[in-house]
């Protein structure tokens, strides 16, 4: 793919990585903040070509991961009933609630679909008038823009049987939680670079200055998240604190102006629960009274149904960066990828899913055995 | 799509367009079907299929391989083939994975009410082509009629019979250290194919299915001496699920090197766009074959000389350490465990 391919050149890689190495003269941990830079970071090794005194924390930007319990039981509610065509990006389907999936309900003959687009959904509602259509609105600033154009779409096209469940939640509060956290052992972030295509960089500085941390806005190619990584070291080294982008061919300073228009008239900021982490202030984002009429929570009297999480799962602390996945007793016991326990276990982009692949192998690179077989 | 009327014989199905209930009640709906429609469209490959019963044939001496395998797929037609072709070309790959050559192919269909004879029709001589084309004979078969329920037209099983020489034995268990491993062609294309033709996805290039047969390479392989321990074809679940399997039957490691995949620019692009690992991506004429080491460079160029594996690549080899894993050396050079996928990737990919 020209343009992207290049973005893993290995040669480029090394020079990148030569000089982290003659960066770093002490420990330090970076958290990189999206799951797209996790999954990146895991399926190119990049973690193990880093000098040992650098640690990645996988933060807690996975939205499959962070959607909270109760959120999860209200989707299962109402992809259960008969009148509904429950629409979801795929991810979602496997995520447990306190009972059962989306999968069980889809076989137990709830209407569950797999789309690619809030606009699919939407015209699905105006291909079926007869039927509730819901999208599972879930995910970061990134996602959002789609969805509130999606219910504007319904809006002005007059489908009264189209609506959204709502779980839209927020990069820099998220950041500001951690980073305030007692137990924070974050020297530095890699900020989500497409939530940043979306919103800007004006709400970063604030939180760098006043914490004191280097905030780098990376992309998600093996040599955006090097770059990121060696900005972030650079930074620590000199002993700065600022916002960088070290993503501009996608992000602006200002963001996308007409996405940013578009949100701020169908959402307004809101508490949000974040799964194993607990309410967040002002970490999400709700409908704004004049579509409260397409809230799939109100439609079909779902809010009230609360769900506690598992005492066994150590999600938060891991989604902080506060404990390594390895460290839950409930990690590759009764908590793995065919039966998780938590969601940073559920979705590949999660913190312990990628633990746990990486547990069963001592990934360590051995003399002599690496490629010296193919010419 | 084919024009009833000119079929050989159209009359007895021409006032029926669509597949009635009356086409399984096994009367002569059915036996009309069979007559005008299947063994006209399966061609010389059904010549001497039964019509009663059971069919009988000779294989000769030695021992014979047999498989089963049902067909799903959504669409029924996707580029580079469709649920006929893959069908035959499914069973006839899994008869060629222990060294057999097919033979025998049986037929049967589960079609749903409502589905236009056309369809059927087009379906079936793509069968026919596929069975000539595998020099495999389709001699036995079945249909059933389902109420319209899914919408998804048809559904088949083949079940084969193939022989195999007396001194072949291709199993897991042959897999050692040291062993080398080849694929025979690029991944991906299969699931992306289907999926893009499903969800209405266009990626500027048509991206065509590998849907093809794979015996000849298979024995153009074996006859050229190269000392083959195992071979696996990809299907539902890709590369990496057939290395996992392997790795863990045989109890042995697996390491490859992901910039030796051979992996289409298209499939690159469509699977970077989905979220896809082109790793764990369906294909339907591609398989890996674990070699001797002394023989690896030979057996590339036995595969390369063959019209089936133009495009083949040694990815890897079979270690001591890690039995039962799968670990791929990246192209920074960074080590990662590759995982089976847990659950369906793509739906109804085969």
């Amino acid at each position: 793919m020209k343009y992207v391919a290049e973005f893993g050149a290995p040669e480029l890689a090394q020079r990148l990585l030569d000089e982290i190495r003659a960066t770093v003269t002490q420990p330090w941990t970076l958290m990189e903040v999206c799951g797209g830079q996790t999954h990146a970071i895991i399926s190119h090794g990049i973690d193990q070509l880093l000098p040992e005194s650098v640690e990645l924390v996988h933060g807690p930007g996975c939205p499959v991961c962070v959607t909270p319990l109760a959120l999860i039981d209200q989707s299962l509610a109402i992809a259960a009933r008969p009148e509904v065509i429950f629409c979801s990006f795929g991810d979602m389907l496997r995520v447990p609630g306190s009972a059962s999936d989306l999968y069980r309900v889809r076989a137990e003959g709830g209407d569950v679909r797999v789309v690619y687009s809030p606009l699919d959904a939407v015209e699905l509602a105006a291909a079926n008038p007869d039927r509730e259509v819901v999208f599972f609105g879930v995910g970061f600033e990134t996602t959002a823009p789609a969805n509130a154009l999606a219910i504007r779409t319904a809006r002005d096209r007059g489908l009264g049987n189209f609506s959204v469940l709502i779980s839209h939640v927020l990069v820099p509060p998220a950041i500001e939680a951690i980073v305030t956290s007692p137990d924070c052992r974050v020297d530095a972030f890699l900020a989500a670079g497409h939530v940043c295509t979306v919103m800007g960089l004006d709400q970063y500085e604030p939180l760098a200055q006043a914490h004191g941390v280097p905030i780098i806005v990376t992309g998600f190619e093996p040599l955006d998240v090097l770059d990121g990584i060696r900005r972030a070291l650079g930074q620590l080294e000199r002993g700065e604190a600022v916002v960088e982008n070290a993503y501009p061919r996608a992000v602006q300073a200002a963001g996308n102006a007409a996405a940013r228009a578009t949100l701020e008239d169908v959402f307004e900021t809101t508490d949000r629960q974040w799964r194993g982490i607990g309410t967040i202030d002002r970490s999400g984002w709700r409908l704004r009274p004049p579509y409260r009429a397409f809230d799939a929570a109100i439609r079909f009297a779902v809010d009230e149904i609360t769900a506690p999480e598992s005492e066994r799962c150590q999600a938060g602390a891991v989604l902080q960066g506060h404990i390594r996945p390895t460290e839950c007793p409930a990690f590759g016991e009764e908590c793995t990828p065919a039966s998780p326990l938590g969601a940073p276990m559920v979705s590949a982009e999660g913190a312990c899913a990628a633990y746990y692949s990486h547990r069963r192998v001592d990934l360590r690179r051995r003399e002599g055995t690496a490629r010296a077989n193919h010419s | 799509m084919t024009d009833p009327s000119t079929w050989s014989c159209p009359l007895p199905l021409a006032d029926q367009p669509v597949i009635t209930m009356a086409h399984g009640g096994g009367g002569q709906r059915s036996a009309d079907l069979v007559e005008h429609l299947f063994l006209p469209a399966f061609g010389p490959a059904a010549a001497g299929a039964a019509l009663t019963d059971a069919a009988v044939v000779e294989l000769g001496p030695g021992r014979v391989a047999c498989t089963t395998d049902s067909y799903v797929v959504q669409p029924l037609f996707f580029p580079g083939g469709d649920i006929g072709t893959l069908a035959i070309n499914g069973t006839v790959n899994d008869l060629a994975m222990v060294g057999a050559r097919p033979r025998v192919l049986t037929t049967a269909f589960v079609l749903e009410e409502g589905l236009e004879l056309a369809v059927l029709d087009r379906i079936a001589r793509s069968m026919g082509r596929a069975a000539a084309a595998a020099d495999v004979r389709l001699l036995a078969g079945d249909t059933k009629v389902i109420e319209r329920s899914s919408g998804d037209g048809l559904y088949i099983t083949t079940s084969g019979i193939g022989t195999v020489d007396p001194d072949i034995t291709l199993e897991p268990a042959q897999i050692q250290p040291g062993d080398r491993i080849l694929v025979s062609g690029p991944i991906g294309r299969h699931g992306v194919a289907v999926l893009s033709r499903r969800e209405g996805l266009e990626f500027g290039t048509t991206i065509e299915s590998d849907c093809a047969p794979l015996h000849d390479l298979v024995q153009t392989l074996l006859a050229g001496g190269t000392t083959t321990r195992a071979l696996r074809d990809l299907t539902r679940g890709g590369l990496a699920t057939a290395l996992c399997e392997l790795a863990e039957t045989a109890s042995v490691g697996i390491e490859f090197d992901e910039a030796l995949v051979p992996v289409p620019e298209p499939v690159r692009a469509a699977c970077g766009f989905l979220g896809l690992d082109p790793l764990v991506v369906a294909n339907e004429g591609t398989m890996v074959a674990f070699v001797a080491p002394s023989d690896a460079e030979h057996a590339l160029a036995t595969m390369h000389a063959h019209h089936r594996g133009r495009g083949a690549a040694i990815i890897g080899e079979v270690v001591a350490e890690n039995p039962g894993s799968v670990v791929a050396r990246t192209a920074l050079g960074g080590r990662r465990v590759v995982l089976r996928p847990l659950g369906e990737q793509l739906p109804r990919i085969c």
